[in-house]
C-alpha cells in the first residue's frame, strides 16, 4: 500500500469490531438470564436484532467510508444520507494515537487518531485500519506533517530513548490510594460489612450494591488498563508513549506541541513522595459517546513516580524550569485559607511555574512561548486585601497557569515583565 | 489607572449611545413592573400604589447607576504588539492578548445594538478562556477595529 495516492478504505472487519462491544454488553445481559431461565430465544430477539442492525449500520458506515492523503491534507469522506467530506490539515496534527482496544487486537486492526488544533479541536478517526499499515502510516502523516509532501518513503524515525516506565505493582498501589481507589475501596468494603453484618439485609441490597461493586471496579480497572505499564520514550519525531493491558494506546505528540505541564501530588501520594504528571495538548474536551478506549485521552507521561523522576522528566519537556518559588503574601490566607499553604509562583525568561491546591497540591509550568493572552483579575475581597491575580491562558485543554493572590504591586510588575518576555518567546520559537 | 502597561496609554471607550442603550433597556424593564405593581396595589390602597411604584423606581435609579458605572469601566487600548481590554466594576479584570495570537475576529450586532448603530468585537485565541470583547462600538469604529486588528493579526501571527 502506498497511502500517498488513491481512495483507501477502512479494514473490513472494521464493522464486527464496532459492533463488537455492543454485542459484548448485550450478551453480558443474556448470557446470566439464559443460564438461570434457560435459552428464551424469542424473548432475547430484540436484543439480537440490535447487534444484527448495529453490524449492518457499520457494513454500510464502512461501505461509504475512504480516505486519502491529499497534499498537505488527509481527507475522509463518509456518510451515506449525509455525505461528510472531512478535510484535517496535517500541520495543524498536534498528537497521533493508535489505540487497540482488546477486539480490535484479535482481528489485528488498530484505530488510528489524529489530534488537531484550530477552534474546533476536532479529531480524525481512522477506525479501523490493518496493524501493519499503521505504523508506517503514522510515521508517514508525522513526516508530513513536518515537511510537507514528499514522494520518499518515510525513513525510518526508529531510534528512540526509553525515559520512563512505569513498574506495574507501583502502579497498581497508586490507583487503590488514589481518590478513584478510595471510593471503589469504600464501595466494596461497605458491601462487605453488610454481607458479613446483616446477610439478610445484604441479599436484599446485593441487587442494587452490585451494580455499585462494578462501577467500583470498573473505574479501578478502566485506570489500570489505561496506565499499564506506560512508557514514555523520546524520539525524532515527538514524546512517544505507550501504554495498556487489554486496549493499547501508542500516542506521539509533535516536538514542541507541549502546551503546559502538571504535576499533581495528592495528600497521601505526598506522605509516600510520589507523584503524577501530565502534559497538556491543544485541542478541545472530548466529546460525549465516544466509547471507553477512546474517551479517556492519554495524558499522564508519568501516572506515578518520585518527585526526582518527575523533574527528570519535566527537564526534557521544559528545558528550563524555573527553581525560585515565591510564596503569596501573608495576607493571602484571609482570601484563600485552604490554598494559601500551597500558593507560589516562579518565573524565568521562558516559562512560568505556579503552585496551587486545597489538598492536593497542582504545580503547573506554562512556557511563555505557549501563553495565549494575560488576564489580570482582582475580585472585591481581592481589593479590599490589595491583592491580584495573573491568569496565563494557554491552548491546553485542562491545564491553566494563575498566579494567585499576589500583591497588586507584584502582579503588576509581573504582568508588565511577562508579557514583552512572551512576545520574544513566541517570536524565538 | 495603567496596570502593568508601563507608560501613558491611550485608552479608548465604547460609545456614549451604549449607555443610552443600556438606560433605555433599564427603562423597558423598570416603567412597565412600575405600573404593574401600582395597578395591583391600588386595588387595596391608593398609598400602597405610590410606595410601590416608587420602591420600583428607586430600584430601576440603582440600575442605572450600575449600568452607567459598568459602562464606565469599560476600555481598551492598541499598543504595539497586543491589545488591552479592561472592564468589571466588582471584579476588574485586564486583559491582554496579543496581535499574533489572535485566531478570528467577529463583529456582531444584535437588534438593539444596531438600533443604535453599535456592535461588539471580540477576539478569539486558541485558549478558550482568553476573554477580549468590546461592546458598544460605533459600527465605524468596529469596522475599523475589526480590520486593523485583523491586519496586525496577520502580520504577527505565531504558531501554537
Amino acid at each position: 500500500m502506498t497511502p500517498t495516492d488513491g481512495w483507501h478504505r477502512l479494514s473490513p472487519v472494521s464493522p464486527v469490531v464496532r459492533a463488537g462491544r455492543a454485542a459484548i454488553a448485550i450478551a453480558v445481559l443474556i448470557v446470566p438470564t439464559a443460564l438461570r431461565g434457560g435459552a428464551d430465544l424469542e424473548r432475547d430477539a430484540p436484543q439480537l436484532a440490535v447487534v444484527a442492525v448495529l453490524l449492518g449500520l457499520g457494513f454500510v458506515s464502512w461501505l461509504v467510508t475512504r480516505w486519502r492523503i491529499d497534499a498537505d491534507d488527509l481527507r475522509i469522506e463518509t456518510g451515506l444520507l449525509r455525505r461528510q467530506s472531512l478535510r484535517f490539515p496535517l500541520a495543524q496534527v498536534q498528537a497521533i494515537d493508535v489505540v487497540r482496544p482488546g477486539l480490535a487486537r484479535m482481528f489485528r486492526v488498530a484505530e488510528l487518531r489524529l489530534r488537531m488544533a484550530g477552534a474546533t479541536g476536532a479529531t480524525a478517526r481512522l477506525a479501523y485500519l490493518p496493524e501493519r499499515d499503521v505504523e508506517p502510516l503514522r510515521a508517514l502523516l508525522l513526516d508530513l506533517a513536518h515537511r510537507g509532501v514528499s514522494d520518499t518513503a518515510p525513513e525510518d524515525a526508529g531510534e528512540e530513548r526509553v525515559l520512563t516506565s512505569v513498574p506495574t505493582g507501583r502502579l497498581a498501589a497508586s490507583i487503590l490510594l488514589s481518590d478513584v481507589g478510595f471510593f471503589a475501596i469504600a464501595i466494596l468494603a461497605g458491601l462487605l460489612v453488610a454481607a458479613v453484618e446483616a446477610p439478610a439485609v445484604a441479599a436484599g441490597a446485593f441487587g442494587g450494591g452490585a451494580v455499585w461493586a462494578v462501577a467500583g471496579l470498573t473505574m479501578l480497572w478502566r485506570r489500570f488498563n489505561q496506565e499499564y505499564k506506560l512508557t514514555v520514550a523520546e524520539a525524532q519525531d515527538g514524546l512517544r508513549l505507550r501504554s495498556g493491558l487489554v486496549a493499547l494506546t501508542a500516542e506521539t505528540i509533535r516536538p514542541g506541541r507541549v502546551q503546559a505541564v502538571r504535576m499533581v501530588e495528592p495528600f497521601v501520594w505526598r506522605r509516600l513522595g510520589w507523584c503524577r504528571l501530565e502534559v497538556d495538548i491543544a485541542g478541545r474536551q472530548r466529546r460525549k459517546g465516544e466509547g471507553e478506549a477512546q474517551r479517556a485521552p492519554l495524558r499522564a507521561i508519568l501516572p506515578v513516580g518520585s518527585r526526582s523522576l518527575a523533574e527528570e522528566l519535566l527537564a526534557r519537556i521544559v528545558p528550563d524550569a524555573p527553581t525560585e518559588r515565591l510564596r503569596a503574601p501573608r495576607r493571602a490566607l484571609v482570601k484563600s485559607p485552604l490554598r494559601y499553604r500551597f500558593l507560589s509562583f516562579g518565573r524565568n525568561e521562558t516559562c512560568v511555574v505556579t503552585t496551587t491546591g486545597r489538598i492536593r497540591r497542582v504545580t503547573a509550568w506554562v512556557p511563555l512561548a505557549k501563553v495565549q493572552s494575560f488576564r489580570r483579575v482582582q475580585g472585591p475581597l481581592q481589593r479590599r486585601l490589595a491583592l491580584a491575580s495573573i491568569h496565563l491562558d494557554t491552548a491546553g485543554r485542562s491545564v491553566h497557569a494563575n498566579l494567585r493572590d499576589r500583591d497588586v504591586a507584584e502582579a503588576d510588575a509581573v504582568l508588565e515583565a511577562l508579557v514583552p518576555l512572551a512576545r520574544a518567546a513566541r517570536r524565538s520559537g | 489607572m495603567s496596570e502593568g502597561t508601563g507608560g501613558q496609554l491611550d485608552w479608548h471607550r465604547p460609545s456614549p449611545r451604549l449607555l443610552t442603550l443600556r438606560r433605555v433597556e433599564v427603562a423597558a424593564v423598570t416603567v412597565p413592573v412600575a405600573v404593574a405593581v401600582a395597578v395591583v396595589l391600588a386595588f387595596s390602597a391608593a398609598w400602597a400604589a405610590v410606595v410601590g411604584a416608587a420602591v420600583v423606581l428607586a430600584l430601576g435609579a440603582l440600575a442605572e447607576w450600575i449600568a452607567r458605572r459598568r459602562v464606565g469601566a469599560w476600555a481598551y487600548a492598541e499598543r504595539g504588539d497586543d491589545l488591552l481590554v479592561r472592564r468589571g466594576l466588582l471584579f476588574l479584570r485586564l486583559s491582554v492578548v496579543p496581535y499574533g495570537r489572535m485566531q478570528f475576529i467577529d463583529v456582531t450586532a444584535g437588534p438593539f445594538e444596531r438600533s443604535f448603530g453599535l456592535a461588539t468585537v471580540r477576539m478569539h485565541t486558541a485558549a478558550a478562556a482568553s476573554d477580549a470583547r468590546i461592546p458598544g462600538l460605533s459600527r465605524a469604529e468596529a469596522a475599523r477595529l475589526r480590520d486593523r486588528l485583523a491586519e496586525l493579526g496577520e502580520a504577527q501571527a505565531a504558531g501554537l
